[in-house]
């Protein structure tokens, strides 16, 4: 039994054997998204990857809160009130995203398909969203530079913002495949990954959006 | 899924060159890509030491040639103050992250982590490719500002701002030679990052059955505590280098505090920031580097004096822990580096009492390693002379971490020779030793030749002589008072210390020299080398098992059964079947379970 599972999973890998054609092929692809394997290295890859980004916006909001401890200049910024609604979008899109899964195990494929589609556009909105709020502030002449609470403001949004990016390419991958993926044929662990990586986003956006309420 | 199945995937061949070797997934080429890129950058800081070495010795002496690479640094050979300091970063950048974090690591690591726990490649391969071209391109990234406008960094390997982040008001190197310094670091993080990813993955999901977690080698061990580390500092420095970017290239005032007056000019445009955030950011991540840097060679030094000892690792359990403590202690101890940076009292304590306690499990560490000679019947080899030596010098530089480690004989020895020589043992000279006993004991399986064990001996006790007479001079330097990060020693109370300097120069010249002959037995062996056998130092573990033993193999027992009582050879392969089976059985379930 052990020896099987231990063959899939290479089997999966040695998809990456120098070929090239294979950078977003579902089965036996890219990153060990393989339905069929029983150890889907993608899923410990992005646990892993996430106990990264977490160090990386650490980093960035423990130095917020050192900076903002330091002096005179940290002038507050009101914040746009299209963060409230980006937030709500947000939340909204794991949900669509928890509701695809689950019709996806439901048999349904045309419910899955078209959850799938409103997360990505979710998602999609949620980016527009972050984008008007930089353009309200700069509106208001707030820029980078201007003082210390603002210029950590667009560093969270935009460091958060890329990194969602990345989670946004993944629906995509999911999107462009959606109907392989009802009839079973492939991306299982896609999935899996995704809605991981996905969540994760949301999370710690309401981490950031916290701590821009209380420093920023 | 049978495995006749999994046969049937043809392992489509590798198209041609460029697919082979260039562009490779495969995890053995990478690793080898990996450590000749280590090589070539160890070669070139050398170069740069040498200069370095050699200024500091006979300052008023023009450096042939060295006028061509820099006319404005080096007008006529003559170096200025600030390029000492643009070779000085470069040497030091190049050392500990492309030397020091790619070889034992990325190098040694790709090729022997998935051989030595029965896996066939890394978890993510294409991935792995990534990471290697992202290095490479930092690496390119860094050498260009040799020809940038105004050479390269002058802030040293640490990048203090406000030097770091002022633009070239602060010297010559501040304006083009800094950015690409950035960029290079935080392209080396992301590809560190995407490689410490692999690695972790692979061990925890790729090991071959019955290879549970408390039977891997000590190397594998150690690859794996050090990428989790990697992982998770390499990431803080990442975002400091944003951060940095951003105030050289944007305005912003995270590290510049108001009121700087540089070079007679007032520094307007930055208010509020803190130089003190780039430290805590830097050493954050700074400690742990230094453990990245060593953990892999302490692995492999224990791997190499069980297997040359003839002798079971003494103390496997407590070296397994011993490595766990220290890569957790090693997220605690940053502000050890910080203790003149005006700290709060209580917390350079703390600080203090944190640095003493990590030094716990390094004493454990080599009290194994003597307990694993004790005994035991040696195997006096190239490789097992230079992980003999990696003890000795790692006992010479770390005991000195005690001393500096007390924040009130640090106020006295900051920023003097006393670090430099304390770091360039402890953790250069230390790791050096472990690249080279990694390079003789693997390369006949890397390359399928033997290396020249005499030159190899010659290469070894010139390397030992040579690295204690350069740093060891330089711990009665740093308690004389000499200064570190300065060009030359004009004071009038440096000049009795001018002899000791000269001694010092002389001495790193012909440790240099002694590398040719290593580099001349690589080269040599790989095209000269006598065959190699399929397991030439007898050792036990997968990496040795002969390839026609087939893809999935099954582990039976530890990594060191080296004089087991009552077999009949001296040693016992991981894979090799125990009489009973019962065993087996039990591993076998083990490997699942974790
Ligand atoms: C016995 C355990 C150790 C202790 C107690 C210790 C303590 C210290 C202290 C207190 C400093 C700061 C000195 C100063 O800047 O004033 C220091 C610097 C340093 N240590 Fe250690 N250390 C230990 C082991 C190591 C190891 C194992 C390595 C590397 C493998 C290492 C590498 C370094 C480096 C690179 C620096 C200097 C960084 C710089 O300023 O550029 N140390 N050590
Ligand atoms: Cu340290």
């Amino acid at each position: 039994m052990a020896t099987q599972t231990k063959l899939s999973v290479l089997e999966e890998t040695r998809g990456g054997d120098g070929d090239g054609g294979n950078w977003g092929e579902g089965s036996r692809g890219r990153f060990g998204w393989d339905p069929g394997a029983a150890l889907p290295v993608g899923l410990t890859g992005i646990w892993i990857a996430m106990a990264s980004i977490t160090m990386f916006f650490a980093a960035f909001t423990s130095a917020m809160v050192v900076r903002a401890g330091l002096g005179a200049d940290w002038t507050r910024v009101a914040l746009p009130h299209i963060l409230y609604l980006n937030t709500a979008i947000l939340l909204a899109s794991s949900l669509t995203l928890e509701l695809s899964k689950h019709c996806l195990k439901a048999g349904r494929a045309g419910q899955f398909s078209g959850w799938l589609f409103a997360t990505a556009g979710l998602g999609i909105a949620f980016l527009a969203g972050q984008l008007d709020a930089w353009r309200e502030l700069a509106a208001r002449g707030v820029y980078l530079a201007r003082n210390p609470a603002c210029s950590f403001f667009y560093l969270l949004t935009a460091a958060h913002g890329i990194h969602l990016a990345g989670g946004l390419l993944a629906l995509f991958y999911l999107v462009a495949r959606h109907r392989r993926i009802a009839e079973g044929a492939i991306g299982g662990t896609a999935l899996k990954v995704t809605t991981l990586y996905w969540h994760f986003m949301d999370i710690l956006w309401l981490y950031l959006f916290l701590m821009l309420i209380l420093w920023v | 899924m049978t495995p006749t199945h999994s046969q049937a995937i043809p392992r489509k061949a590798a198209r041609g060159f460029l697919r082979k070797y260039v562009f490779s997934t495969d995890h053995q080429i990478i690793g080898k890509q990996y450590y000749f890129l280590a090589l070539f950058s160890a070669l070139v800081a050398m170069l740069l030491s040498w200069l370095m070495r050699v200024h500091l010795a006979w300052p008023r002496l023009a450096i042939p040639g060295l006028g061509e690479l820099s006319a404005a640094g080096a007008p006529n050979g003559m170096m200025t103050p600030e390029y000492y300091l643009s070779l000085l970063t470069m040497h030091g950048t190049l050392m500990i992250f492309f030397v020091l974090t790619t070889a034992p690591q990325s190098g040694f690591g790709n090729c022997f982590l998935p051989a030595q726990i029965g896996a066939d490649e890394m978890a993510f391969p294409r991935l792995n490719m990534l990471s290697f071209w992202l290095t490479f391109t930092s690496l390119g990234a860094l050498l260009s500002s040799f020809w940038a406008r105004g050479g390269p960094a002058t802030s040293g390997w640490t990048a203090y701002p406000p030097l770091s982040g002022l633009g070239s008001i602060t010297g010559p190197g501040e304006g083009w030679g800094q950015s690409l310094w950035i960029i290079s670091i935080a392209l080396f993080c992301v590809g560190s990052l995407l490689g410490a990813l692999n690695f972790i993955t692979t061990t925890l999901d790729l090991r071959a059955r019955g290879m549970t977690l408390m039977r891997m080698p000590l190397t594998a061990w150690a690859w794996f505590v050090t990428a989790i580390l990697m992982l998770l500092s390499f990431a803080v420095l990442l975002a400091a280098c944003v951060l940095l970017m951003l105030d050289r290239a944007a305005g912003t005032s995270f590290f510049i505090p108001a009121g700087l007056i540089v070079s007679g000019q007032m520094i307007q445009g930055h208010q509020g920031g803190s130089p003190l955030l780039w430290e805590h950011l830097f050493w954050f991540f700074g400690h742990p580097e230094v453990y990245i840097a060593i953990l892999p060679a302490m692995g492999l030094t224990s791997h190499l004096l069980s297997c040359f000892a003839r002798k079971p690792v003494f103390g496997y359990r407590a070296m397994v822990w011993a490595t766990i403590a220290i890569g957790f202690l090693g997220f605690l101890v940053w502000g050890h580096h910080m203790f003149v940076s005006g700290m709060n009292p209580y917390s350079a304590f703390a600080f203090s009492v944190l640095t003493v306690v990590i030094a716990v499990p390094s004493a454990v560490k080599t009290f194994n390693w003597l307990g694993t000679l004790w005994g035991g019947r040696l195997r006096l080899t190239t490789a097992m002379l230079f992980a003999l030596g990696f003890v000795s010098i790692f006992v010479s530089g770390g005991l000195s971490g005690i001393f500096l480690a007390e924040p009130p004989v640090d106020v006295q020895l900051h920023a003097t020779y006393f670090v430099v020589a304390h770091f360039h043992l402890v953790m250069g000279m230390a790791a050096m030793f472990g690249i080279f006993s990694g390079t003789y004991f693997w390369f006949p399986k890397m390359f399928g030749r033997m290396m020249n064990e005499t030159l190899g001996k010659i290469h070894f006790i010139l390397t030992f002589i040579g690295a204690y007479c350069v740093f060891m001079p330089m711990y009665f330097l740093g308690m004389a008072g000499n200064v570190r990060r300065y060009a030359q020693f004009v004071d009038p109370y440096l000049q009795p210390l001018m002899p000791l300097h000269r001694f010092i120069t002389v001495a790193a010249l012909g440790l240099g020299a002694a590398q040719m002959i290593f580099v001349f037995n690589l080269f040599g062996s790989l095209f000269g080398g006598e065959k190699a056998g399929e397991n030439p130092w007898e050792a036990t573990t997968l990496e040795w098992v002969a390839a026609s033993a087939g893809k999935d193999l099954v582990v039976y027992r530890g990594a060191y059964e080296y004089a087991v009582p009552g077999k009949e050879k001296d040693y016992v392969m991981q894979n090799a079947p125990d009489a009973s089976g019962s065993r087996a059985e039990k591993g076998a379930r083990d490997g699942n379970a974790n």
